[in-house]
């Protein structure tokens, strides 16, 4: 297998993007990162999205976005893996790549989720979910989430307010982040006094949605060393696992065995351990996400995540920040994209350009992108050379 | 809707109708046909009970499209005393506050319609406090 490196990287702003059209947000995207890596040309597309079927009626991403940014006779695909579909693409990419069957390849991840209206986007989000036995109940995805934070509280005795400081956390940091959906710090104080969607989780545990494209070129990280002055930031690590769709199939529903399983299989490929990750961009779709992912990844004993928030350990300058560019909850999570925000944000801050929210000296980053309630979860660490 | 969905599904909607592996015992909801414990074949049908105990449960202030006229409702993980955990819909609650732990058992309830005078209604299990644990 060849060495793969991340030589380019683009991202869209998240927001209620009405002017702007899938392709047009996707393309954004891709044609930053290919001016990013200086390319003007690639061997293949692999673009993560989730429900641009039933969203947008549009389907065929990969050849519809390749003919979008002028990448004639590429090699394209659309990869669905719900909420991770974006690191999805990023591993079929980073594979591609070391499989020495591609040599430039794109991933891309997109989300254009204002063209439908908002309960039908919340049952669209719930087929991530098992249909037969866990949707057609009723449950939305916040509603999942919330069995399990439920649970969770009351099997290890926490609080609500327990889980503020990653909220808080990740609005910090977003608020320098000129790409994130929310760019404002929020207090202990607004997070309390949050309205409640399906209690435990109130408005400032939930992540926004919104429409939004990031994506990455990578490369043998061989063409990088002839030299052309840059960092070369590689993929050390790449690794996904999978989990009973459906929560209530679990043995241990408050245990993310899949985050467990792909982190330890990158942290085996990277041959460093949870201590030597200096920056984990986490899944924070929700606070108890957040917990549950530091828990499994090895930075918290089982049932203490919330811990390492209240401490402030998750911050820039703490033992394990996390949400560095304000993470799903204050970015923003476009579905299907997420998962390519994490790598651009990655390779931001071992590039040294995370500005206020720089990670000092950032070797090993970490990303996290996890597809429905824990089902499938794919890891990615890079590593700056 | 998608009517066939549904409707091949009716004994366990109706009935939590599952199945019991021959080799280790362990009882399934809903069948599978493989036993999620040890990994034998399993086949056999088993009925369950319906008694459980909510295990965690929440209540949708936000319901996604086609169910907005039942809110606000309460949805549950319930244990199911034979082992099994199912998601179902709360009901028949009244003034009384949900717990952890709380017996409940499966009645038979409108889960949702189309909203018009066409198409199917459809039913299926919710869980209600266990009548016995009132008395």
């Amino acid at each position: 297998m060849r060495e793969v490196a991340v030589l380019g990287i683009g991202q869209t702003k998240i927001d209620e993007q009405w002017e702007k059209s899938l392709r047009e947000l996707a393309g954004e995207a891709v044609l930053a990162a290919m001016l990013d890596a200086g390319i003007t040309r690639a061997d293949a597309l692999y673009v993560g999205n989730m429900m641009s079927g039933s969203a947008n009626h549009q389907q065929h991403l990969g050849t519809y976005i390749a003919d979008w940014v002028g990448i004639k006779n590429a090699e394209a695909l659309h990869i669905e893996d719900a909420c991770s579909s974006g690191a999805a693409a990023f591993r079929s990419a980073v594979m591609a790549v070391a499989s020495g069957a591609v040599d430039v390849a794109i991933a891309a991840g997109v989300e254009k989720m204002t063209d439908s209206p908002g309960s039908e986007i919340t049952a669209e989000l719930a087929t991530a979910a098992d249909q037969d036995w866990e949707a057609s109940q009723g449950l939305s995805f916040v509603a999942l989430n919330a069995l399990i934070m439920r649970r969770y509280m009351y099997e290890y005795k926490w609080e609500r307010d327990h889980f503020a400081g990653f909220s808080i956390n990740a609005h910090a940091n977003g608020a320098h982040n000129p790409f994130a959906r929310f760019q404002e710090p929020i207090s202990e104080a607004q997070y309390r006094k949050a309205p409640m969607i399906a209690e435990p989780i109130n408005l400032l545990d939930a992540s926004p949605m919104g429409d939004g494209a990031a994506a990455a070129v990578l490369v043998p990280a061989e063409m990088l060393r002839r030299g052309n002055g840059r960092k070369v930031i590689r993929v050390v690590g790449s690794a996904a696992a999978t989990d009973t769709i459906a929560i209530h199939h679990r043995k241990d529903p408050l245990w993310l065995s899949a985050a467990e399983k792909s982190a330890r299989q990158a942290y085996s490929q990277a041959q460093i351990e949870p201590k030597d990750i200096d920056l984990f961009e986490a899944h924070d779709a929700f606070t108890i996400m957040a917990a549950l992912s530091l828990e499994a990844c090895g930075f918290a004993e089982r049932g203490q995540g919330p811990r390492l928030a209240m401490e402030g350990e998750i911050r820039p300058n703490g033992r394990i920040p996390i949400a560095t560019r304000g993470g799903l909850k204050a970015r923003g999570h476009p579905v299907g994209a997420t998962g390519m925000y994490q790598i651009v944000e990655v390779v931001q801050q071992l590039r040294g350009e995370a500005g206020a929210t720089q990670v000092e000296g950032a070797r090993y980053g970490m990303a996290q992108n996890i597809g429905g309630s824990g089902s499938n979860i794919i890891t990615h660490i890079l590593m700056c050379e | 809707m998608e009517n066939p969905r549904h409707w091949r599904i009716r004994k366990q909607r109706y009935a939590l109708v599952g199945e019991v592996c021959p080799h280790c015992e362990a009882k399934i909801f809903p069948p599978r046909d493989v036993c999620p414990n040890c990994g034998g074949e399993a086949k056999t049908q088993f009925n369950f009970s319906g008694k459980g105990t909510v295990f965690s449960f929440t209540v949708m202030n936000d319901a996604p499209a086609g169910y907005e006229k039942n809110l606000p409702y309460a949805v549950a993980l319930v244990k199911l005393e034979e082992g099994p955990i199912v998601t179902a819909q709360l009901t028949d609650l009244g003034d009384q506050p949900v717990q952890i732990g709380m017996p409940v058992e499966m009645v038979t309830r409108r889960i949702r319609d189309d909203g018009d005078e066409k198409g199917i209604i459809v039913y299926g299990y919710k869980f209600r406090p266990a009548m016995s644990s009132a008395q």
